[in-house]
């Protein structure tokens, strides 16, 4: 009992609140209640930006030609750059490390990521730095996001298997937000709420 | 069981699907040319040829490589592994020679890809071949020569 009233007490702490949710995300459901069409969509980019901006997704959608590593978005050990198919420089393909899988370590604690592909976002797309306008108006437009409609969007996501990953990523590394199917509602919610971005 | 060609051969092994391929080279087949050295992809001694790709072996489980092709230090060939070897004599690359056979691999393989490398090209490709001598520079310019020896 006595067990039971101090974890009741340290859940309700606001900074293991605050913890907590930083790693939830909210289903659009819980922004029907706001009335304005506009609104409503600008605060679910906002509930897409949690996943946009941990950092499973920000180490591969790097500002310049070096990936990020970790939690702590460090830079990639070993040294490694995008190459000309965002892929790494001849020799030291991404491949060479990493697999179709994760793998883990035998020798200690962790896991190297991997699945196939195995690369990074095109330059164009680079997120890390970016203010949510900033990558709202870029996940918007053809020039910056592959010659990608809205749908497309919606299906890099919801379905793809890389940006699955982000909810796998193995051991040693913390999950993107909530899951890949919320994301995708999530997006599809902005979608036909007119694809709205914030405007700071 | 896991069958693929090991330099040429055809070769079965029966260990448990996450056995990483250093392992099994080193333990099962008794090569022990590929060198461990950290276990987690970081230092680039484990280095082999797989299809035709460098690729650590110690972040490699065999039940991947059904099928596979696979090269090792033992019996790396072609015009550009021999390159590689004779440049590596001519001016005594390695000191300890621990991570050597990696760092012979890996400058076979971007010898393959880039038969005449620039400096930046040879730093990024061997940028995971980390050499605890710190032979550096004689690797570089041991690659350099060997180009310039395939270049004729």
């Amino acid at each position: 009992m006595k067990t039971l009233f101090l974890a009741a007490a340290l859940a309700a702490t606001p900074l293991l609140a605050f913890a907590q949710d930083a790693q939830e995300l909210k289903a659009p459901d819980a922004f029907s209640d706001i009335a304005d069409e506009g609104e409503r969509s600008v605060a679910l980019f906002g509930e897409m930006m949690k996943v946009i901006e941990h950092p499973r997704c920000l180490n591969c959608h790097p500002a310049g030609d070096t990936p990020l590593q970790g939690d702590d978005m460090h830079p990639h050990v070993p040294p490694v750059v995008r190459g000309e198919a965002d892929f790494g420089a001849p020799g030291m393909n991404c491949t060479t490390c990493h697999g179709s899988e994760n793998v883990a370590f035998l020798t200690g604690k962790g896991s190297i990521p991997g699945h196939s592909p195995w690369q990074l976002a095109p330059v164009e797309m680079a997120w890390v730095g970016k203010s949510a306008p900033e990558i709202c108006a870029q996940l918007k437009d053809p020039e910056r996001n592959g010659d990608r409609t809205l749908a497309d969007l919606h299906e890099h996501f919801a379905e793809d298997g890389l940006v699955g990953w982000g909810w796998h990523p193995g051991e040693g590394r913390t999950p993107a937000p909530g899951s890949q199917e919320v994301m995708g509602q999530l997006v599809q919610a902005w979608i036909d709420t007119g694809a709205a971005c914030p405007e700071s | 069981m896991t069958s693929f060609t090991l330099n040429g051969k055809d070769v079965s092994v029966d260990v448990p699907d996450d056995t990483p391929l250093l392992w099994v080279l080193r333990d099962e087949l008794r090569m022990t040319g590929t060198k461990f050295g950290c276990g987690i992809a970081q230092c680039g001694a484990c280095t082999v040829v797989v299809d035709g790709m460098s690729r650590r072996s110690c972040v490699t489980p065999i039940s991947t490589l059904e099928g596979a092709s696979i090269e090792t230090i033992e019996q790396l060939e072609g015009p550009e592994a021999d390159a590689v070897r004779a440049a590596w004599e001519e001016i005594d690359v390695p000191q300890c020679g621990w991570c050597q056979s990696g760092q012979i691999v890996s400058a076979t393989s971007l010898l393959r890809m880039i038969p005449k490398p620039t400096d930046e090209d040879i730093d990024n490709a061997m940028a995971g071949n980390i050499c605890r001598c710190a032979t550096y520079v004689r690797i570089r310019q041991a690659i350099h020569n060997a180009a310039d020896t395939l270049e004729g």
